[in-house]
């Protein structure tokens, strides 16, 4: 095992600081040179804080040194996508309209990790405003896939998933409307849990579709991912959508799958998943048969459900997400924040407001604003909208009837492998289908993890895990189960990237 | 027959107060019906007296304490306005010069 700090996972740094082994400032200072050597290659970071973060890494140091009481995680640095609102800190989720805005207040969840005094590296990365499969629809240019810097680290939280594969950070957040913490974990060999939608605050995350949005950990192994669930996770009274309950327990659930034994475990493969698997290339499928191999010799029982309404959830999601879209991301209108273009004295206010939207919006982000705009409008909304939400309700309703005779639901994470720059983005639908697998758990609201399982390709593979609502334990538990079976994490095995 | 026109296209564009270039609206019109295409699969679900679903985990009636906080001051609320003027947010003229 290596001696370095980037190397360690969040839970031997958290040790190791309250073991005065290293501090807080030694550990924070190791990632922050991590980003200064390799960022300029990975360019997965759109704002590094070093000040701010080495600041509060010395806090947790005096404290420890005074010998405090202090929060699991204290200490540990961590990366947040910039869909999430920072006080005093640029966020710009990616888009041109938001260019130079400062956050007057801080999202519920970075509240949560300043109260646990996680030193704060900086804001990742990522499609703009969350909406794509590759990070290439970031207004700020691509970030590169660790693995294979000619490949895409998905998206849209590509940025968070690549800083920590690159062990430029330990942890990160993420957020998964329809697979974008999954899917980026998925290709980067990281791991990565969309929680249960309404256990984690959309308090200052920046819409996208509200009924779908749901903040998560982006980490390299289960435990880490857990860790940083429990910290962020739990009721918020500013979230009228959020789920007034005791928050899942995860780490427990992952220290107990760490033992290997899966006994008695239900798992779930979906038969329609299985006959549409022509979407889904041969390596992954195969890395993926390898994984429930391995998941049936831990005693897991495989038990096949039929899911029939999953085949239309691509067509459901991208009616309902870009409905909700075209709503929340009416809010930019160069008035109160961000951008403003052709205010010249001769244009009218209206005006002034598509010029400026039309200078701030990117070509994905102006084509569902557009699909949902047209599935709002008169005429078309009960043939689009309206049936998009009744078989949202038949996909539910599946879920429910699988989760009556298995525990958890497994599958791929998503049908391919990183793919090149450019293949999918001059085909709009091609990229959707990114998303195929993880998409019907965000239609539902339960969660999903995805873990590393292999390679396909050199490129690695993810396993998704989907439980119940509420059912988070669950599905963390099968991931660290798998993990127990690997002598070495597939994100310990990243290639070593060169800085420039 | 595709099922949406480069005029359409336009039309939605207006009412999201989108000022599209030509260049989009030929690209737009082509892709957003490949997507619009694979969404007519949708009509073939049998949703007869299926409720419609809105969110994700369903809650009824969210109820809070009502407790005065302090809200944004106002500074810090238009900090970040792209042009301000004494205690607001500027904008264009919207009615014409007064009579």
């Amino acid at each position: 095992m290596s001696d370095r700090i980037i190397d360690q996972t969040a839970a031997e740094l958290s040790a190791g600081i309250r073991e005065g082994r290293y501090t807080s400032v030694e550990v924070t200072t190791a990632f922050l040179d991590r980003i200064d050597a390799i960022d300029g290659t990975v360019k997965a970071f759109l704002h590094v804080d070093r000040e701010g973060a080495l600041a509060t890494a010395a806090e947790v140091d005096a404290d420890i040194a005074a010998g405090k009481e202090t929060f699991a995680l204290a200490g540990v640095p961590i990366a947040i996508k910039d869909v999430v609102v920072t006080k005093g800190m640029p966020t710009t989720a990616a888009s041109k309209i938001l260019e130079g805005w400062i956050p007057p207040y801080d999202a519920t969840i970075v509240e949560r990790i300043k109260t646990a005094r996680m030193p704060i590296l900086g804001k990742t990365n990522m499609d703009e405003f969350a909406m794509g499969s590759s990070t290439e629809y970031s207004a700020y240019g691509k970030t590169l896939n660790p693995w294979d810097t000619g490949r895409i680290p998905g998206g849209s939280g590509g940025g968070s998933a690549a800083a920590v594969a690159a062990k430029m950070a330990p942890l990160a957040i993420g957020t998964d409307t329809g697979g974008s913490i999954r899917q980026p974990g998925a290709v980067t060999g990281t791991f990565g849990a969309k929680p249960t939608y309404g256990s984690n605050s959309r308090y200052g995350l920046i819409a996208f579709s509200s009924s779908l949005d749901t903040p998560g950990p982006v980490a390299r192994n289960a435990l880490d991912a857990a860790l940083l669930h429990e910290a962020i996770s739990g009721h918020d009274p500013r979230d009228s959508t959020a789920i007034d309950a005791p928050v899942p327990p995860v780490v427990a659930a992952a220290r107990a799958g760490a033992t290997g034994d899966l006994s008695g475990v239900k798992l779930g493969v979906v038969k329609e998943f299985k006959e549409g698997s022509d979407a889904a290339e041969p390596g992954v499928i195969a890395a993926y048969e390898a994984a429930v191999e391995q998941l049936v010799k831990l005693g897991a029982e495989i038990v096949e459900v039929s899911c029939p309404s999953f085949a239309y959830a691509l067509p459901t999601y991208y009616l309902i997400a870009p409905s909700e879209a075209s709503s929340n991301l009416a809010r930019y209108d160069g008035v109160r924040y961000g951008l403003r273009a052709g205010d010249d004295g001769k244009h009218s206010l209206e005006e002034v407001m598509s010029l400026t939207r039309e200078a701030g919006f990117g070509p994905e982000v102006k084509r569902r604003i557009i699909l949902g705009t047209y599935a709002l409008s008169a005429g078309y909304v009960d043939a689009f909208y309206g049936k998009a939400q009744k078989v949202r309700t038949l996909i539910k309703q599946d879920f429910e009837q699988a989760f009556e005779s298995v525990d958890a639901i497994i599958s791929p994470t998503t049908p391919f492998v990183a793919f090149k720059f450019g293949e999918r983005t001059g085909d709009p639908y091609q990229m959707y289908l990114a998303d195929l697998y993880t998409i019907p758990s965000n239609l539902y609201g339960g969660p999903g993890v995805s873990v590393p399982v292999g390679l396909s390709e050199g490129m690695p593979v993810g396993l998704q895990v989907m439980g119940p609502v509420m059912g988070d334990d669950i599905t963390y538990r099968v991931a660290a189960a798998f993990e127990s079976t690997q002598d070495t994490l597939l994100a310990d095995t990243a290639p070593e990237i060169e800085g420039k | 027959m595709s099922t949406i026109s480069r005029e359409e296209v336009a039309h939605l564009a207006r009412l999201a107060r989108l000022e599209v270039t030509d260049d989009e609206l030929d690209a737009f019109a082509g892709q957003l019906d490949v997507i619009l295409e694979s969404m007519k699969t949708l009509a073939e679900v049998d949703t007869d007296g299926v409720q419609p679903t809105s969110q994700a985990v369903p809650l009824v009636n969210v109820f809070r304490e009502d407790q005065p906080q302090p809200s944004l001051p106002r500074d810090a609320a238009l900090a970040g306005g792209p042009d301000t003027f004494e205690d607001r947010f500027r904008v264009p003229r919207i009615l014409d010069e007064e009579a």
